[in-house]
């Protein structure tokens, strides 16, 4: 008798602690790719003094139930340590991080530092024809600031997809 | 040095990678592989020649190695062994991973690969076996360090057996094998990431009890998982429907989990399953599915299924949880604890069960016996399926002989299903999740090689034995007294019945041309071949095929224009059944959707 018209779509902040060993990205993306789910973001880098343990962050959206499948699926990895689903552990931080270059002269130049300096980005690179900012910050304002540098010269954007931790003394280990 | 730091330099570091892959494969209790040789596992192979603890049975291609050792696991409960060669060896075998990964039967598949230095140069026969497998097993490995050898392999058959079984790959590389390291044996320790649940939560085992003993319209649905869970699942399975005096139908994966000829039984359920498994799974109100998945070909079209039930559902997989149907109450665990803890939890659950209701539900169910879905009418000399499956079935059990039956792909596989019954758990093997036509032949290898004495038997049709009909040479290189029962309608008959109802009688490409001479095949490969051709010939030739000790093809001429019914359409629902001519009901057409499923 179970709703089974639920089609609300979430978004969905997994951390994953996997096994630092080689192919484990690879069963994590086939995992996504394979059953047709969708990464919206995804991170990884080794988080343990031995480097033994890296931690994934995937963005994610899906109906409850593709999300539950998603975590379970990925629980039943054999690599994989714990999974936890920070959107449901309640107040959590997200990150990302972003390397943008702007190419312009003039006027442009200085509206472009003008609004780093309201976003808080700083100034990595320079030349006299170009910024690189970096910035760290939510999705929301990055885009945000990525959005007002279009006009006045946007030339190239790197970003690292959300890193994300709950607030508090709870933690995630292996 | 002192003797005793001698023997311990001497246990630890005097082996080849090839010799510590042997031993860690002895002291995992494996004692036979099912392989085939090529350049770059010539280095096991030349290990197996010097020891006598583990038998190698050479298959005439990888793909029957994968399925030998399935019908080894299916048969035994124990893990199934493979070892094939790098690039082709390792491809061949893929089919078998796959099979082996949808219907969660516990497989060590040791694949040979180029020397580390090569890996990624596109050596001769390399292929990235890891990558190409990773999402047709459980989990593999790649070794590329020998200290990691002996506890990778310990560690496979651990990943492989442990939870929901499955395939696991270990692809060695030439100098792995070659190399000399240390011998560690299996660890005690707990692994330190895959930890599956075996226990159930007690509080969700009462939560399903009351809902089952409030029930007024129960059914248990039971798979698979029942027979992972080894032999004591199915007696746990069979005490505890007994007790509550729940109407019971087993999926295709799960019959033999309880017995065939039971008052409780329902028979099978699904898209060729009886009327009565498939009206009562309509009609419950609360089901108890244990071990089993809701698979596509159980479920018909979802948004209709079981519509106005409680469900309760046991899987030792999570992930098998709320993936197609959701469910009230998810239990996780082993289907032989659960079932134990669900038979403790009802003796002490106060509550009781609403007779009056139940009774009601069993007239409505033998109501719907009433109909008879199985019933064909033999009234020609020319042999009708069902009746050769029947009589297969009948003749089997007076010879009183341990029998299992393996099968094939398509029509002939659900009438095995269907018509052969099932008493005890291990003693059918069919490819249920990938539906793997050839699987027949090596499974019943597998299933004779761990019970020579039994009599084996692969019911299959004249097309899917073609698929690895080469599989004739290794039972008579061994010995094997397989029986090959081949119900031959000349036509791919379930791709001709899906042509029929589907596509308007256009038998595009399902006809059964140039067939070889089956008696003769067989004589060439050292069997024996007979023919039945008519109701006159057909017990003597099942009867002469039981007591020959030697393989044997039986070329059975059946009934070419015959159907599998009941039959549930592809997106239709369980009360949607089409049932074989002359037997009222059923009128479901196939809609565009239903086309589009396979």
């Amino acid at each position: 008798m179970a709703d089974q018209s639920d089609n609300v779509q979430r978004a969905a902040t997994i951390a994953v602690l996997v096994e630092n060993e080689a192919g484990v990205l690879a069963r994590v993306i086939g995992l996504f790719s394979g059953r047709g789910y969708n990464i919206d973001s995804l991170t990884v880098a080794p988080v343990d003094e031995h480097g033994r343990l890296s931690r994934i962050t995937i963005v994610t959206t899906g109906t409850e139930m593709v999300i539950e499948q998603i975590k379970a699926q990925l629980d039943r990895l054999v690599p994989v340590h714990k999974v936890s689903d920070l959107t449901l552990e309640g107040p959590h931080l997200t990150r990302e991080l972003a390397l943008i270059k702007v190419v312009g002269k003039g006027e442009h130049r200085m509206e472009a530092l003008r609004l780093a300096d309201a976003f808080r980005a700083r100034v990595v690179d320079a030349t006299t024809e170009s910024f690189v900012f970096e910035m760290t910050g939510s999705g929301e304002k990055l885009d945000a600031f990525i959005n007002l540098m279009r006009p006045i010269g946007l030339a190239e954007v790197s970003r690292t997809g959300a890193v994300a931790i709950v607030r508090g003394t709870s933690s995630l280990t292996a | 040095m002192s003797p005793q730091t001698l023997q311990a330099a001497s246990a630890t570091s005097s082996l080849t990678g090839a010799e510590i892959v042997l031993r860690a494969l002895k002291e995992q209790g494996v004692d036979v592989i099912f392989g085939y040789p090529g350049g770059a596992v010539l280095p096991i192979y030349d290990a197996i020649f010097q020891q006598n603890a583990i038998r190698h049975i050479l298959v005439r291609h990888e793909q029957a190695a994968v399925h030998a050792a399935e019908g080894y696991a299916r048969s035994t409960g124990k893990v199934g062994c493979v070892l094939v060669t790098s690039g082709p060896g390792a491809t061949n075998a893929v089919t078998g991973l796959v099979d082996a990964l949808l219907d969660s039967i516990p497989i060590v598949c040791l694949t040979g690969q180029v020397p580390t230095h090569l890996i990624g140069n596109d050596a001769f026969q390399e292929a990235d076996t890891t990558g190409i497998t990773r999402p047709a097993t459980k989990h593999n490995y790649l070794v590329k360090d020998i200290t990691k050898l002996a506890e990778t392999v310990h560690e496979a058959f651990y990943v492989a057996r442990a939870g929901r079984p499955g395939p696991v790959v270990i692809d060695l590389p030439k100098d792995i094998l070659i190399g000399k390291g240390p011998y560690k044996e299996a660890p005690k320790a707990e692994h330190r990431s895959y930890r599956p649940q075996v226990e159930p939560d007690m509080a969700q085992v009462r939560k399903a009890v009351a809902m089952l003993k409030a029930a007024k319209r129960p059914i248990v649905y039971a798979g698979g998982g029942v027979i992972n869970a080894g032999p004591e699942a199915s007696e746990l399975l069979t005490k505890f429907v007994r007790m509550a005096g729940l109407p019971c139908t087993n999926t295709l994966m799960g019959l033999g989990a309880y017995p065939a000829s039971d008052p409780q039984f329902l028979g099978m359920l699904g898209m060729h399953g009886t009327y009565e498994a498939n009206l009562a799974m309509h009609g419950c109100d609360v089901m108890f599915n244990i071990g089993a998945r809701f698979d596509d070909r159980v479920t018909g079209r979802l948004n209709a299924f079981a519509p106005n039930s409680l469900k309760i559902h046991a899987d030792i997989d999570p992930s098998s949880i709320n993936k197609n149907v959701k469910v009230e109450v998810p239990v996780v665990g082993d289907a032989a604890s659960v079932l134990r803890a669900m038979i403790a939890a009802w003796q002490d659950e106060p509550a009781q069960q609403d007779k009056q209701a139940l009774a009601t539900w069993w007239r409505q169910i033998d109501e719907w016996r009433g109909k008879k879905c199985l019933a064909y009418v033999q009234e020609s000399k020319i042999i009708k399926p069902q009746h050769a499956v029947r009589r297969l079935y009948e003749l089997t059990r007076e010879s009183g002989k341990e029998t299992f039956i393996t099968t094939e792909v398509g029509q002939h596989q659900m009438w095995a299903a269907q018509y052969f019954g099932f008493e005890k758990p291990n003693h059918w093997m069919t490819s249920g999740g990938l539906g793997t036509m050839g699987y027949g032949l090596p499974a019943a290898m597998g299933v004779q090689i761990a019970h020579p004495n039994a009599l084996v038997i692969d019911i299959a049709g004249e097309a899917s034995i073609l698929m690895n009909i080469q599989e004739m040479a290794t039972l008579a290189q061994y010995r094997l007294p397989v029986k090959v029962f081949i119900l031959n309608n000349q036509y791919m008959g379930m791709v001709r019945q899906w042509q029929e109802l589907l596509h308007g009688g256009r038998y595009s490409e399902s006809y059964s041309a140039a067939l070889p001479d089956f008696v003769k095949l067989a004589e060439s490969f050292h069997g024996v071949g007979m023919r039945a051709e008519s109701t006159d010939d057909l017990d003597r030739v099942i009867k002469e095929m039981i007591a020959i000790d030697r393989p044997v093809i039986v070329d059975c001429a059946v009934d070419e224009k015959e159907n599998v019914f009941p039959m549930i359409p592809s997106g239709a629902a369980h009360n949607e059944m089409l049932l074989a001519p002359g037997q009222e009901g059923g009128v479901a057409g196939v809609t565009d959707e239903g086309k589009v499923l396979v």
